[in-house]
């Protein structure tokens, strides 16, 4: 309950339905300031209807989150735009924008489309951060998938919000992109304080990655807890509803689920 | 670079204002009053005419394709045009006696309306493939051209609304295509928008997370598309596939950043226009090939040719 009085992003009571079907039924809870943390849970749990209310994307039936003391839905936009991001999966692919174009983007809750200097070099931070400098000229069009998802977490980083909210990152990335799309996160959270929330499928990035995970299933959270504690055979059986068997290798754990 | 691109339209636009059937020379101009009235009465409204219609339907197309998140959306792909027509039919037949603003005022009205219910009715369906979409939008067109023919057809206006549908810049006149400045203040608007329109035209959620509402920049680009749109058919006639032709060109080559490229495509579909409307002019002179068709044929071989050569090159 401690954990809960100090952090700035909470949410009580939240409920939403679909027709007749409940997707969040009443759930409490907060997010960890400066930490990674991971939403898990088997698909239809509510995570990505959770982070969507979370960001003020979608509106709820029931309850409220509130950002910093206040209902979030009572900020601005373009107020809330300067402290709270979030991307969804689903972006529209088919435009011909450069990288450094989208990126630029990010600024346009300072700047509302005129870029000045401080705003550029914050773009170009953000293209370094993201290791994209060569591909910054580049089409997004032409890129491939991962590349085309870093540059727009590079869009993210340049909007340059202490909460960040992302909708499974990783979806259709290969091996090698998901790895740096992790290490980028955790680099914005360890080098630049900020505070990351995921909703990811992938259990053992997870597990490797962040500090906090938020189970769910059937639209109630089932644990709250330290990764390490989450991280448990009998926990994630209960959750997915296959068995598990943990690993562990300097000091992070791995999970097995393959084949048992 | 800029200085051809000047240099370039400042020619085209000498030659639309002297070419024509009435042979008008510069040097005589301030001493023959005859000529003098040629020139301001026809030649001067025709040429500002193409150049602003040239660059405002382009303009209205690339809008529309941004905010619809497709490529084949136009004008003439979403009932736009129609709109516009029946806008002023109902001016026509309720009150007749309307002045020309009243019957904007209407044809802007109508076009918004469908425009919106087009962009609503798009992101409702689930279906989104990119040639669906152009589709629903033709089939729209021709809903709206069947009731606006079957009453035009009772109240004997047929023929009106048939003008409308050709595009002919060889009726503008001074005192009656005044109008066409509005597209001046709408380009404005758009320009000032810019930014926010390609962002919206990355999706509603992408939008919302920069702060900008989704709702506000669909209505603000649906409503100058509408007031190009209207105030070039009631002055022309419809053009059509020029709101196609040249954003997409323009795309191939500059990429979709509106704010970066608006001045390229307001200059290039004026240009545009201004050459297929001389081709039109001195091809069979001293007689004139309707507007749109060279438009249509010279803009698709253009269009065919980048296409070919963007796949030979990727």
């Amino acid at each position: 309950m401690d954990k809960q009085k100090e952090d700035h992003l909470k949410f009580a009571d939240l409920s939403k339905r679909y027709g007749a079907k409940v997707v969040l039924d009443g759930i409490h809870g907060s997010i960890a300031e400066r930490q990674i943390t991971s939403l898990i849970g088997p698909n239809g749990a509510g995570k990505s209807t959770l982070l969507s209310i979370m960001a003020r994307l979608l509106k709820q039936d029931g309850g409220g989150v509130s950002f910093y003391e206040k209902d979030i839905t009572r900020y601005k936009s373009s107020e809330l735009a300067r402290k709270l991001s979030i991307l969804k999966q689903s972006n529209h692919l088919e435009l011909k924008l450069t990288v450094r174009d989208l990126v630029s983007f990010g600024r346009f809750p300072y700047s509302k489309g005129r870029m000045n200097a401080a705003d550029w070099e914050k773009v170009g931070e953000a293209i370094a951060f993201s290791e994209l400098e060569d591909l910054q000229h580049a089409y997004i069009d032409e890129l491939s998938g991962g590349q085309r998802q870093r540059a727009f977490i590079s869009m993210i980083i340049a909007q340059d919000t202490d909460y960040i909210l992302l909708d499974e990152p990783l979806n259709n990335l290969d091996m090698k992109h998901a790895v740096h799309v992790m290490k980028t996160l955790r680099r914005l959270v360890d080098e630049l304080g900020k505070t990351v929330v995921i909703v990811i499928h992938e259990i053992n990035f997870a597990a490797q990655y962040s500090d906090r995970i938020i189970a769910l299933k059937d639209g109630v959270i089932r644990y709250d807890d330290t990764a390490g504690k989450v991280i448990d055979a009998q926990v994630l059986q209960e959750i997915f509803g296959i068995p598990f068997d943990i690993l562990e290798r300097n000091g992070k754990k791995i999970c097995n689920y393959f084949n048992l | 670079m800029w200085c051809s691109a000047i240099i370039g339209i400042l020619l085209l636009s000498w030659m639309s204002l002297f070419t024509g059937v009435k042979d008008i020379r510069a040097g005589e101009l301030l001493t023959d009053s005859e000529q003098l009235l040629v020139f301001v009465i026809s030649r001067v409204p025709r040429t500002v005419a193409l150049i602003l219609i040239g660059a405002g339907m382009s303009i209205a197309g690339f809008v529309l394709q941004q905010l619809s998140q497709n490529r084949f959306v136009s004008p003439t792909t979403s009932g736009a045009l129609e709109a516009a027509k029946m806008g002023i039919l109902v001016a026509l037949m309720v009150l007749p006696q309307s002045s020309l603003s009243v019957r904007m005022v209407l044809a802007v009205l109508f076009t918004f309306v469908t425009s919106f219910v087009f962009i609503l009715f798009i992101s409702k369906i689930k279906l989104r493939s990119s040639i669906f979409i152009p589709l629903v939008g033709l089939m729209f067109s021709g809903i709206l051209s069947a009731i606006s023919t079957f009453f035009a057809y009772k109240n004997g206006i047929v023929q009106n609304t048939q003008e409308w549908l050709l595009g002919d810049f060889s009726s503008v006149m001074q005192g009656q295509y005044e109008g066409i400045y509005i597209i001046l203040p709408a380009v404005l608007l758009i320009s000032i928008f810019a930014q926010r329109i390609t962002i919206a035209g990355m999706g509603e959620s992408f939008a919302r997370n920069l702060g900008i509402s989704y709702n506000g920049v669909v209505c603000i680009g649906l409503f100058t598309v509408s007031i190009v749109v209207s105030s070039s058919v009631i002055t022309v006639g419809a053009i059509p596939f020029l709101g196609l032709i040249i954003p997409n060109m323009v795309v191939i080559l500059f990429g979709d950043n509106l704010r970066k490229n608006l001045p390229i495509i307001a200059y290039v579909g004026a240009v545009f226009l201004l050459i297929c409307d001389l081709i039109g002019r001195v091809l069979v002179y001293p007689y004139e090939v309707p507007i749109g068709m060279t438009v249509g044929i010279i803009g698709g071989i253009i269009f065919l040719v980048l296409i070919f050569k963007k796949q030979t090159r990727g």
